[in-house]
């Protein structure tokens, strides 16, 4: 039996090499994410001083919508020939296929916001009046939040009817304190007006919390069938 | 046990109607805000009883997520012993006591709830078996979030006349209400999509993961101050003694009525799983004959007899 992180990355290059030929989940949430920018952009048009207001949770909520979109597709494509099944039947234990799937969104969604980012920047002409290096920890925290649990709802929401509707009912509300404590942290670095650290501790709290009971929990999930 | 149903209804209907004759017409009218504050009477209990419904609902979830193997269910009886432990010693430490203060809660309420953990978890061990405790958690589930939406209507129009505003958005109290009632109608919500035989394992689990989400809920908005008034037990809000008996005795009413409630949709529940289960045997028995009957997997078997 191979070791834990064998596993983990097999499954994990798997993954990426697949997103890798055929791009489908990043150029949906790609287009995806700008759709949604362009039309805040239409709905508001605010000045300089109100955008950076309200920006950390335009920029939020475009990454939620569009990680829904990535989520819902991971184990979608282990349906196909009974993958799932046969990692149910073999030895590989469930929490390393978890975990490759969870890093595989993370990393997914954290290009999304690498290149993301930058068009917020123009479309609202924002400039950083806080410590602008914080947003890297909240960006990586705050994905890692979001990407956490909706790898493992999105497990839950595959024995559920309809089940695309399914994952962002149940990620939404147990997500609502991480997006709250995203939300505040952009927006007092962007204002620079109160200090994040009280929301990025938050967001570490959340993290291990919710890792910890994914992990703890996902061979539960897995075999449920 | 069926026999004390139509007594017990009986004198929950007269105990509401003794309850509401107290809450109307004898309760002494508030100095500040009038005849308005009356809806108290029916928001407190409410959100007494919704509270109390979705920790039975977290414990029993807990109880059949632990049940699946007998080395779990050891560890999490030992759990639950040390949750009530150290849930007792630790809001007597006096920097938890200090901050316990600032939330408006003395350390001796916070220890009886912290007690209850474990003694819930033994009730409910000792009188519901197998598939019951999953009954018992999406009963409460239910009627908790009927009891919880009423709080959430009734504190708006509360809200209006004394505060002006409907909603305080960012409220401490308001938010953490509101987001409890969010993650149990996607627990709803998720038992009635999935019909697949694991349904009880799912909505175990999401119920779990609702309980931690609660204490985050509450940290995440810490920053906003609350308008709410203090609670009227266990913390530093004071309210006059005629009013409190008042209180205390709609809360028992609702009790009864919660209790009611629960109590015939948790009849109701294990007879339609019985009859599901009846109904699986028979097109199994029709079908493929006796010899699969046993091994086929029945999706509400178990327990439910």
């Amino acid at each position: 039996m191979r070791s834990f992180w064998s596993i983990t990355l097999a499954t994990l290059a798997k993954d990426i090499r697949l997103e890798w030929r055929s791009k489908d989940a990043l150029n949906a949430m790609l287009f995806f994410s700008l759709l949604v920018v362009v039309i805040f952009v239409f709905s508001f048009d605010p000045l300089a001083e109100e955008s950076r207001h309200i920006v950390g949770g335009l920029v939020w909520i475009a990454f939620l919508f569009a990680a829904v979109v990535a989520l819902n597709q991971t184990w979608a494509r282990e349906l196909r020939n009974q993958v799932l099944d046969g990692y149910r039947v073999s030895p590989a234990p469930g929490t390393a296929l978890f975990v490759a799937k969870a890093l595989g969104n993370f990393l997914l969604v954290s290009l999304l916001e690498a290149l993301m980012a930058p068009l917020f920047v123009i479309f609202y002409n924002l400039r950083v009046l806080g410590p602008a290096w914080q947003l890297v920890p909240v960006a990586l925290l705050g994905t890692w939040a979001l990407v956490v649990n909706g790898t493992f709802f999105a497990a839950m929401s595959l024995r559920t009817r309809s089940r695309e509707l399914m994952l962002p009912l149940l990620l939404f509300p147990v997500s609502i304190p991480a997006v709250i404590a995203m939300v505040a942290a952009t927006t007092s670095i962007l204002t620079g007006e109160d200090s994040a650290h009280f929301y990025i501790v938050l967001l570490v709290t959340y993290d291990v919390v919710f890792t910890t009971a994914c992990v703890g929990l996902f061979d539960t999930v897995l075999q449920a069938e | 046990m069926k026999k004390a149903f139509p007594i017990l209804a009986v004198l929950t209907a007269f105990l509401l109607a003794y309850a509401f004759y107290q809450a109307m017409f004898v309760a002494p009218t508030d100095a500040l805000q009038g005849d308005v504050y009356r809806i108290i009477f029916y928001h407190v209990p409410s959100a007494w009883t919704a509270f109390l419904l979705f920790f039975i609902n977290f414990v029993a979830s807990v109880h059949y997520l632990a049940d699946a193997k007998p080395s779990t269910q050891r560890a999490a009886k030992w759990i639950a012993i040390a949750v009530g432990i150290v849930g007792v010693i630790i809001p007597y430490i006096p920097q938890v006591r200090g901050w316990l203060q600032t939330i408006g809660m003395y350390p001796s309420s916070a220890a009886t709830t912290a007690l209850m953990i474990p003694a819930l978890y033994f009730v409910i061990g000792k009188l519901f078996r197998g598939q019951d405790v999953d009954v018992l958690a999406v009963t409460c589930a239910e009627v908790g979030v009927v009891f919880c939406t009423i709080v959430l209507i009734t504190g708006p129009i509360w809200a209006r006349p004394v505060w002006g505003i409907w909603w305080a958005p960012g409220d401490i109290r308001l938010t953490s209400t509101l987001v409890l009632w969010l993650i149990y109608v996607s627990y709803l919500v998720l038992r009635r999509f999935s019909d697949s035989a694991q349904t009880q394992k799912l909505a175990a689990v999401l119920a779990v993961f609702g309980a931690l989400d609660v204490p985050l809920v509450y940290f995440s908005i810490w920053f906003f101050r609350t308008q709410h008034p203090q609670p009227v037990i266990g913390g530093g809000g004071s309210m006059d003694p005629r009013m409190l008996h008042v209180l205390l005795l709609n809360w028992m009413a609702f009790l009864c009525f919660g209790f009611l409630v629960c109590w015939s949709r948790f009849r109701l529940e294990k007879l339609r799983r019985e009859v599901e289960e009846a109904e699986a045997l028979e097109s199994l028995s029709e079908h493929g004959g006796p010899v699969v009957q046993s091994s086929a997997k029945v999706p509400l078997g178990g327990g439910a007899r």
